[in-house]
């Protein structure tokens, strides 16, 4: 039986549609009205408000705080200046992904950690010989996620931190009618946004603070099915659909290096050592086997095959989370890969997908077939394999004050 | 002398029926004859107290095979399993623990004990998930004849091979561990917790005389798991009807299928002439011929009593003499007037619908076998108990209860010896109820009924020899090629036209159905019949 969130009286009293789901044991909003498209445009275009609670939550404390996580994390930690965050995955000995998360500096020895699956147990197998304190506060703090390009002006309104100087990947601590919130410029959309995280007792002032001066900025609390379009369209992965926890996978191949799942950027191996590093090294040297990418689907060629069945295109406007096999663009039998989520972007106006694709079909350009279903018929269309970051505003990394020292 | 049967089986046990279903299915004509007026042997529910069916021994089913479900169409006739959504844990000082099929609220649940607990749990289901693979290549077929050489032994040998070198050598390094470790410590490789590692040890000692840290007992763990291939819990279930009602789909497809079946029809002795099986002879005198005889006994009383010593050969003999029965535990049914509330969680909510523990901890069960050991039964028993009524409310009047305790240790062997059970029993029967008590305090005022079986009684009413529940303790050297004794495993005995599908027979007890179809499969393709 899920849980409610701190902010359940607020989600759901707007949630009119009715329509929730289970996220890490919590209710979550799929979407407050029936179709999710204004939520999706609030994103784009003024600024959504979304529950994000049920992330697990872990804060790190200590002198060697930063060594203990540069340890289990695969970008080296102790370089992180107090202040910024850190886009992170962690690995196994083998290098394969245990789970992706951020991991935010607050002080010289104070670290706020997030995950998408409980990693308390799996942080405190390597706690020996570091002076850290781990505490797992998931269910002390809750969390929101303002989205959007007005959500800056909003958050002007709320608090006192200084948000023009506030850069992308950045957090700070603010003030709001009294009580305290971290801030960190952070988000799953792809667009300019922010993150909240309080401690419970004041999650509902915050919600309230926040939705009261949204009124001039066009806010909309905003849910899981909006946020699923905007984050396929800013290319970012989730696990259990476009990867699989390694402590989880019932199969070896389901498992997936971070060079696999797109986040090679992320890892230092030149350093003292952490997990997985020298699987690492070697899968470096040796090159991986997968990649994942992105697909421009033809729009044409879709269009038609509806066409010839006296169809007019239409697809859902929903994101997709199932698996569809990918063949090469010479020979429909041979399987380059395999799609693993999706969406009609409607600010792109494409049909765009992130799949699974062995690593000789990754180069930028590649022609592959893509799988369709067409009034109950297979077919397939040619998709063409581009950068996963499909849609990348300006405004998500803009900085108004941004400070030259 | 006609011989009107191609085969008589001796005993309605679900194994029998389902022996018998399947011959009858491929046209032969079978007899089965049961002792008792009720067929199920020890799956079998029984109006013991007006108005209340209890499921009068085993209580719960998870380990049945669904091929034969398939096969002898039991849903039609009326094979329903309800699974249970939780495994309680009530504790001595008020707090207790649930494990649902909800890993989420699992974890909020264990985490209130161990944290790293909590998020081990999944590692550890996914881990027993690829044991469970193992159970397509031991339990689904009969265990390889390592003596012989035929070709297709050799097969079988290399399947099961197979299926463990499947596992890969992580999970196969763990294997051996499940083989050679003790429940005890097998756990101890996961978890931290003892309110979690106690009430999940059990299953390495349910109807086996050894203790949680006794070696050897993380197989039975295994064993417990293998039916359960879709998660920890889900595949536990009540069966509609009471575990009887398994007995009586099997008893209506076999008689579908022209197989004839007679009650009150104990059966004196097996016939045997020049070493050959020819029919039974029944306790009312009458004799009976068949081409084969199929016994459903274990195998203590189908070779002592069933042939006698004078048709065994020395090596048999000291084999069969020395298959380990050793019964040690009972059961307590009650019939009461209300639900039970538990003062940990008040209410007859959701908690409670499914398996509750009576395992407070390691040492509380360490204990429990100590007494055991010499000799008593445990003044503090590990309790399983279940409120069927609660999902099948047919089994009792509108808004009363029957609550379903299997308890251990009760051994066989008490000091005061094991014929004087009877004298004990009302004793044992308080013993129960009274540690009930401690976490249900309103319990004696509701009872309305209770039926107290001790080892000795389950000997007397089913005839399982010790009151061994599994006909058999299911310790490895007892199982596969070795079960019942390695010289005649596959369903064969040492007497020629006689064969045995009973539990104590290859894969084992529980209510499976594994030995009843792989004995009649054995049979027809070996063209024995
Ligand atoms: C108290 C208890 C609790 C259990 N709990 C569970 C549980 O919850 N889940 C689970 O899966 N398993 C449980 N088991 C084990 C499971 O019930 C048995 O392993 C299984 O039912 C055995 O079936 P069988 O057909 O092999 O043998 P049996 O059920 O033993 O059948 C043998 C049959 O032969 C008959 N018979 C005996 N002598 C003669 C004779 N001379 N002539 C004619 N007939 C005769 C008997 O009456 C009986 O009907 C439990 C067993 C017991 C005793």
């Amino acid at each position: 039986m899920p849980l409610p969130t701190p902010f359940f009286p607020r989600t759901s009293a707007l949630c009119h549609s009715m329509k929730w789901k289970e996220w890490a044991g919590y209710y979550a909003v799929c979407s407050y009205e029936t179709l999710h498209d204004t939520e999706y445009y609030a994103f784009r275009n003024s600024a959504g408000l979304l529950d994000v609670s049920p992330l697990y939550k872990y804060r790190v404390t200590g002198p060697d705080a930063a060594a203990f996580l540069s340890r289990i994390m695969v970008r080296n930690i102790e370089k992180l200046a107090i202040g910024r965050v850190s886009y992170c995955c962690w690995c196994d000995d083998h290098g394969k992904v245990v789970d992706d998360g951020t991991v935010m500096r607050r002080g010289e020895q104070e670290f706020f950690v997030t995950s998408a699956d409980p990693c308390y147990s799996w942080f405190s197998r390597f706690l020996r010989g570091y002076k850290v304190e781990l505490s797992d506060i998931s269910d002390q703090v809750a969390g929101l996620a303002l989205q959007g390009p007005t959500s800056r002006d909003i958050l002007k309104q709320v608090c006192d931190a200084d948000l023009d100087g506030l850069k992308y990947f950045a957090t700070c601590k603010a003030r709001v009618n009294g009580f305290e919130v971290y801030i960190s410029r952070t988000g799953y959309t792809g667009d300019l946004g922010y993150e909240l995280w309080v401690d419970h007792e004041h999650a509902l002032k915050l919600w309230d603070a926040i939705m009261a001066a949204g009124k001039n900025y066009d806010i909309r609390p905003a849910g899981l099915d909006a946020l699923d379009v905007t984050r396929v369209e800013a290319g970012l992965i989730l696990k259990d659909v476009d990867y699989f926890n390694a402590l989880h996978a019932l199969i070896d191949d389901r498992k997936s290096s971070p060079y696999e799942i797109s986040l090679g950027w992320t890892v230092d191996l030149d350093r003292a050592p952490f997990n997985g590093q020298a699987a690492l090294q070697a899968e470096k040297e040796e090159g991986s086997k997968w990649a994942i990418v992105g697909l421009d689907i033809d729009w044409p060629q879709l269009e038609e095959l509806y066409y010839k069945r006296g169809l007019p295109p239409v697809l859902s406007n929903h994101a997709w989370r199932s698996s569809i096999p990918i063949y090469t663009a010479k020979d429909k039998r041979i399987q380059a890969g395999y799609a693993t989520s999706g969406t009609w972007s409607p600010i792109l106006k494409k049909n765009i997908a992130l799949a699974t694709v062995q690593k000789k079909y990754d180069k930028i350009g590649t022609e592959l077939q893509f799988e369709v279903t067409v009034e109950h018929v297979r077919h397939t269309v040619s998709a063409i394999v581009s950068k996963t970051q499909f849609y990348n505003p300006e405004r998500k990394t803009f900085t108004p004050k941004s400070s030259k020292s | 002398m006609s011989k009107k049967y191609d085969a008589i089986i001796i005993g309605g046990g679900h194994n029998g029926l389902i022996c018998a279903a399947y011959l009858a299915k491929a046209g032969r004509k079978v007899l089965v004859l049961e002792k008792r007026h009720v067929l199920g042997g020890a799956a079998v529910s029984e109006e013991v107290y007006p108005g209340f069916t209890f499921s009068v021994a085993s209580y719960v089913v998870s380990l049945f095979r669904p091929h034969i479900i398939r096969e002898l169409e039991l849903a039609k006739h009326g094979y329903e399993v309800i699974p249970m959504d939780c495994s309680f844990l009530p504790l001595p000082d008020g707090d207790s623990l649930a494990r649902w099929a909800d890993p989420h609220r699992s974890r909020r649940e264990i985490a209130r004990f161990s944290k790293k607990d909590s998020e081990v749990y999944p590692e550890f289901s996914r881990v027993m998930t690829h044991m469970g693979k193992l159970a397509k290549a031991v339990i689904d077929h009969p265990a390889p004849n390592i003596n012989s050489i035929h070709p297709k032994e050799i097969a079988n040998l290399l399947r099961l091979g197979k299926a463990f070198k499947d596992l890969g050598p992580d999970l196969l390094n763990l294997n051996i561990k499940l083989v050679t470790m003790s429940a005890l410590d097998f756990l101890d490789l996961w978890f931290e917790s003892d309110v979690l590692k106690a009430p999940m040890s059990v299953s390495g000692i349910i109807g086996t005389f050894q203790g949680i840290r006794s070696p050897g007992t993380a197989y039975v763990l295994l064993h417990h798991y293998m039916g359960q291939l879709d998660g920890v819990f889900r595949s536990w279930g009540f069966s509609k009807g009471g575990t009887g009602g398994v007995s009586m789909a099997c008893a209506r497809s076999a008689m579908s299928y022209g197989a004839e079946i007679r009650t009150e029809a104990p059966v004196k002795q097996v016939l045997i002439k020049n070493g050959e099986a020819t029919g039974v002879v029944l306790e009312n005198g009458d004799e009976l011929y068949a081409k084969t005889v199929i016994s459903n006994l274990d195998p203590n009383r189908t070779y002592l009593k069933m042939v006698g010593e004078s048709h065994l050969e020395p090596d048999v003999l000291k084999d069969i003499k020395r298959f380990k029965l050793r019964g040690s535990s009972g059961k307590v049914n009650l019939a009461l007037d209300s639900v039970p509330e538990f003062s940990c969680r008040p209410g007859d909510g959701d908690h409670i619908r499914g398996d509750i523990a009576i395992a407070p901890g390691i040492d509380y069960l360490e204990r429990a076998y100590d007494q055991a050991k010499y000799g008593e039964f445990s003044t503090r028993p590990y309790i399983n108990a279940v409120i069927p009524t609660l999902t099948d409310p047919s089994l009792a009047p509108p808004g009363k209860h029957i609550m379903s305790c299997f308890v251990q240790y009760a051994p066989y062997h008490i000091k005061q010896g094991a014929e004087n059970w009877p004298k004990y029993r009302e004793a044992f029967g308080d013993t129960v109820v009274d540690t009930l008590a401690e976490y249900i305090p309103g319990l004696k005022d509701k009872i309305l009924f209770r039926q107290v079986l001790t080892p000795w009684d389950l000997e007397q009413t089913m005839g399982l020899t010790e009151g061994n529940i599994f006909q058999g303790e299911l310790s490895l050297e007892q199982l596969l090629f070795q079960r019942p004794v390695a010289k005649y495993s596959g369903y064969k005995t040492s007497i020629s036209k006689l064969w045995m599908c009973g539990s104590g027979t290859h894969p084992g007890g529980g209510i499976m159905g594994a030995s009843g179809e792989l004995c009649a499969k054995t049979m027809l393709t070996s063209r024995a019949i």
